[in-house]
């Protein structure tokens, strides 16, 4: 078995709000193609945890540090304002939970998902829009919506977009945050389905921030269980969901509604 | 006590009672400023020389015409006139329209200063949405009014966001504005504000100038942008690299009406179209009066003057 380095590594990474704990010593490593869910309840600072690994937010502690394709490990929350922006539009995309905060809705579906092209330098036009529709078509949207705006589009439409949108320059690292939040569970299912082809066929890493155990099932390698901004178990997500030793990732895992 | 000579290096109380027996209206500091207000406004003029193309905000003051009628062209031509300054003021390439007319008076009863329509003869040349057709010198200085300084606005609406696009270089936004012209018109179809990036840096809106006009802005007069109601002022130094936007396959280009002047017959200046009666009969005249005069006075004549005669 050959030696494979992680992509990312997250050492000691904390957030405070004044005297409130939002994340607190967050250490794990992320190999390339795997998938990373953390589970736990609304305001256990899962999504803070991810603001702050996605660099959308200044953690207080802490490193994350990510495997350059240039200059191989370089710790982000250092890395200077743009090195971080263009790492945040070539190698790193973001998935909001609501399609609009990660769309411009008065921006055609085309444009949406040609803006990352032409921010790393992309100037043909028919090449940008090319690109576009052959995204829109893995995405499941129809070519001859490649001209209409987001907000003609569906819920689950949308939240599509923006997964064509993130991942046309090839990533290598996905953040998502709640990505079926507030879809029905038909266009969840076919969503996750989606989802879990790209990240197999692409090879992409990814870390998913969700409070859907279910979603966690189908996509994430491992699994790590926050609760007040700590995190109280990880592993592998079959052996958390089946047999959690922790006390409040039992209690998670029994509160799951059997239909 | 007073002299009769203008001081205009004194405090304003002191200016007041040395300039009133200047030329102009006595009750008037020279060119309606104060000068402490002119001295932030030139410091706010040669930071944006330095830095071409990047917007230096100024506290921009009130002046007696409301936004939008140039207040910050106004400003900046207050700050840079001195009194042997000759003036031009043009409001999309006319010098007898009432935005010209009325800045242009301004300036002669509070500077004092000559003025003239003659292209070549003037030394500051205030301009609303036009480039003059003569190419301009290096004795020369443009001043545009400018309403909407920022070309990121009508795409990003925070103004904290833009700020921070400008200083990361994070222009790929401006491109998805011109995407969508191509996608939903077949071609660039933004023909005037064109944007431009400067010196490889800063992307600039060059005021609402049609895009015949992009081509002359890396110019040898000094160009000053003043945005009263934004309160921004922005500038190019004489020869800067100035290159329109634009996509490999869809290359900028700058566009005219295809027509000669009826007036003077000129093919090679930027046109106003007039409807001239009820049944859809039209016209078209070069935008630049003083540029169409001078050729008329020079012989030249067009379609529609040939059949007046």
């Amino acid at each position: 078995m050959t030696h494979v380095d992680p992509l990312l590594q997250v050492a000691g990474l904390s957030k405070f709000y004044g005297a409130r704990v939002g994340c607190a010593d967050v250490s794990f490593d992320l190999y390339p193609g795997e998938v990373m869910g953390i589970v736990g309840e609304s305001g256990s600072g899962k999504s803070t945890l991810l603001n702050c690994m996605a660099g959308h937010m200044p953690s207080d502690t802490g490193r994350v540090m990510f495997d350059t394709r240039a200059e191989g490990l370089r710790d982000t929350v250092t890395m200077s304002e743009p090195e971080r922006r263009m790492l945040g539009r070539t190698d790193w995309a973001f998935v909001h939970q609501h399609a609009r905060d990660g769309l411009r809705m008065n921006v055609s579906a085309g444009g949406n998902v040609g803006e990352r092209l032409m921010a790393v330098g992309a100037r043909h036009y028919g090449g940008i829009r090319s690109t576009a529709i052959d995204w829109l078509g893995r995405v499941e949207i129809a070519e001859d919506r490649v001209d209409d705006r987001p907000r003609q589009f569906s819920g689950g439409m949308q939240q599509r977009l923006q997964i064509a949108r993130n991942l046309v320059t090839g990533p290598r690292l996905v953040f998502m945050d709640e990505p079926t939040g507030g879809l029905d569970v038909s266009v969840q299912a076919r969503l996750l389905d989606l989802l879990r082809g790209l990240v197999r066929e692409m090879g992409l890493s990814a870390i998913i921030v969700t409070h859907d155990l279910a979603v966690v099932r189908l996509l994430a390698d491992r699994l790590m269980v926050m609760k007040d901004g700590h995190v109280v178990e990880t592993g592998l997500t079959d052996q958390v969901l089946d047999d959690p030793q922790h006390a409040y990732s039992q209690l998670l895992v029994s509160s799951v509604l059997q239909v | 006590m007073p002299t009769g000579r203008l001081r205009n290096d004194l405090p304003l109380v002191f200016a007041y009672f040395w300039n009133n027996e200047g030329a102009g209206m006595s009750e008037y500091n020279f060119a309606y400023l104060d000068e402490q207000t002119k001295r932030m406004i030139r410091r706010a003029i040669l930071k944006g020389l330095a830095i071409p193309g990047y917007q230096v905000p100024f506290a921009s003051r009130e002046m007696p015409m409301p936004y939008g009628w140039g207040t910050g062209g106004v400003q900046v031509s207050a700050a840079v006139m001195t009194q042997a300054d000759v003036l031009k003021v043009i409001d999309q390439g006319a010098d007898d329209t009432t935005n010209a007319v009325s800045i242009r008076r301004f300036f002669e009863r509070t500077a004092g200063v000559a003025t003239t329509e003659a292209t070549e003869a003037a030394t500051v040349i205030q301009t609303r949405h036009r480039i003059p057709e003569v190419p301009l010198s290096e004795d020369q200085i443009l001043v545009y009014q400018v309403p909407i300084p920022e070309p990121l606005r009508f795409l990003e609406p925070s103004e904290v966001e833009t700020r921070k696009m400008h200083a990361l270089e994070d222009y790929g936004l401006m491109h998805v504005k011109l995407y969508e012209d191509i996608s939903a018109h077949g071609a660039i179809a933004t023909s005037y504000a064109y944007p431009v990036q400067v010196e490889g840096r800063y992307v600039m809106d060059p005021s609402p100038i049609p895009k015949f006009d992009n081509p002359k802005l890396g110019m040898a007069a000094i160009q000053l942008f003043g945005a009263g109601r934004e309160q921004r002022i922005y500038a190019l130094p004489p020869y800067t690299q100035v290159v329109s936007l634009d996509f490999e396959d869809h290359p900028f280009e700058p566009s005219k009406a295809d027509h000669p002047c009826g007036l003077c017959g000129a093919t090679d200046s930027y046109l106003d179209e007039l409807i001239v009666d009820d049944a859809g009969g039209r016209m078209f005249m070069c935008s630049d009066t003083d540029y169409c005069q001078a050729r008329r006075a020079a012989g030249h004549v067009g379609a529609l003057a040939e059949d007046a005669a």
